[in-house]
């Protein structure tokens, strides 16, 4: 059977029939072809699906579509400006050269700014600690936490 | 993940009438247990009746010496509660240890109580500290609630609306966590209540249990030394590649000993 889903997508709104047991994620990439949203683990684990639900970051992996119906949804496509200028997070990452591979990325930044919104001044360990969520397969959390730290510092003027 | 019917309730007494209405009807919360035995199709239901959209199901409410968190509550809810942090500090950091931010965002107390998973944290919480569990029929002490692994004392068409936990004298949980999971190896919640020392061990065997020996020399003196050398047994305790069971047992005891210190430290 299919039900009708509809939520908001980076500010759109969008709506799908779907099978009851299509996963968030699956909507994301699939139906709405946004597929700067990764699957990693596909077990809850690894954060590269990690999307914002009504502003707070969530695995994207671990629910089904339906119980975002009405929700407002961002993923990594709809954090920098329409002009495409990066958001604060993304021009930190970008200066701090805090990706190579780029596949944990898109959830890395989405929890970075769901962090720094519960921490405006983290130091090195609390943002280690925050960031458990999300795992790099690349490694390089150095660059990924002095990221954080400068994009927090920037958003606090 | 098997195909299932979804359902979208109103209230408590809705989603009660759903619930009975066939073998394999199963209530979701954030679906961060269930989406993935689903997933992994352990688990088989019919029909899910999300709570999600069950405003009287969330929020926190103090009350004289009472601290009632409604069953949709998040772990982020609870760990960033001003109310809570002040009322039972230890509870809003045990919260805030549970797996990572985004499980925080979506998973629930309720659904943590119901599932009863042994390496869970809210049952050692709410068994430390003498909580009340309430339903949708009855309200059932913490102490006869947890029955092992998976197990509680929750019936047929039975849901949890809230858990009420009287504020302590002094509390403190501490756990030797599972690093990639966060999840207790062993975790021991210490609590000085009203009612007397309480001292509850969770990831150590299948069901959360109280140490009453602890207990009697913490009410004699509410000191980590009292604890220091009361061993428990290992025997029926958990053990698999993450520790054996005499390292629980092991664990047990440094667990509490950090625990009273933590207490004292407020
Ligand atoms: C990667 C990962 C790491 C985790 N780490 C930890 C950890 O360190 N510590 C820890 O304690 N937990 C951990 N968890 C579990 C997490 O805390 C979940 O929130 C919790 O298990 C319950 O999930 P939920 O609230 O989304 O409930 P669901 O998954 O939706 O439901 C769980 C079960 O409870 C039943 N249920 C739900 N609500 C009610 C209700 N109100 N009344 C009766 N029955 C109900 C459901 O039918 C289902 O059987 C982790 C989970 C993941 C995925
Ligand atoms: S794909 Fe969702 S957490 Fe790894
Ligand atoms: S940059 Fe490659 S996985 Fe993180």
């Amino acid at each position: 059977m299919t039900v009708k889903v509809s939520m908001t997508v980076n500010g759109k709104a969008v709506s799908a029939e779907v099978e009851e047991r299509t996963l968030l994620v699956n909507y994301i990439r699939e139906n709405l072809r946004l597929t700067g949203t990764h699957v990693g683990c596909d077990t809850a684990q690894c954060g590269a699906c990690t999307v914002h639900l009504n502003g707070r970051a969530i695995k994207s992996c671990n629910i089904v579509a339906m119980q975002a119906e009405g929700a407002d949804i961002l993923t990594i496509e709809g954090v920098a400006k329409s002009d495409g200028t990066l958001n604060t997070m993304q021009e930190a990452f970008r200066e701090h050269h805090a990706l190579q591979c780029g596949f944990c990325t898109p959830g890395m930044v989405l929890s970075a700014m769901d962090l720094v919104k519960n921490f405006p001044d983290p130091s090195e360990r609390e943002i280690r600690e925050q960031l458990d969520g999300n795992l790099c397969r690349c490694t390089g959390y150095h660059n990924i936490v002095k990221a954080i730290k400068a994009a927090a510092a920037t958003m606090r003027g | 993940m098997y195909s299932f019917n979804y359902n979208r309730v109103k209230s408590v007494a809705e989603a009660a009438a759903a619930l009975v209405k066939g073998e394999d009807v199963k209530l979701l919360a954030g679906g961060q247990s269930l989406i993935a035995t689903m997933k992994l199709r352990l688990s088989k239901p019919s029909d899910l009746i999300d709570l999600g959209t069950i405003s009287e199901l969330r929020g926190i409410k103090v009350e004289g010496s009472t601290v009632t968190i409604g069953a949709m509550t998040r772990h982020a809810e609870v760990a960033a509660s001003q109310e809570v942090k002040k009322a039972i500090p230890a509870l809003a950091s045990l919260a805030g240890s549970i797996a990572d931010r985004q499980i925080r965002n979506m998973g629930t107390m309720g659904g943590s109580v119901a599932h009863n998973d042994p390496s869970a944290d809210y049952p050692a919480g709410l068994l430390g500290l003498g909580a009340t569990i309430q339903t949708n029929k009855r309200k059932i002490a913490a102490d006869d609630f947890f029955k092992g692994m998976f197990e509680t004392a929750l019936e047929n068409g039975e849901i949890i609306t809230a858990v009420s936990f009287p504020v302590p004298k002094r509390a403190a949980y501490i756990k030797f966590k599972n690093p990639a999971s966060r999840y207790a190896i062993v975790g021991v919640f210490v609590a000085e209540t009203a009612s007397g020392m309480r001292v509850a061990v969770t990831g150590a065997s299948p069901g959360v249990f109280r140490v009453p020996e602890m207990e009697k020399a913490l009410a004699a003196k509410f000191a980590p030394e009292s604890v220091a050398n009361i061993k428990v047994s290992d025997k029926g305790l958990n053990s698999d590649i993450h520790a054996k069971a005499d390292y629980r047992a092991h664990l047990v005891t440094v667990m509490a000993k950090r625990a009273v210190e933590a207490a004292l430290r407020g």
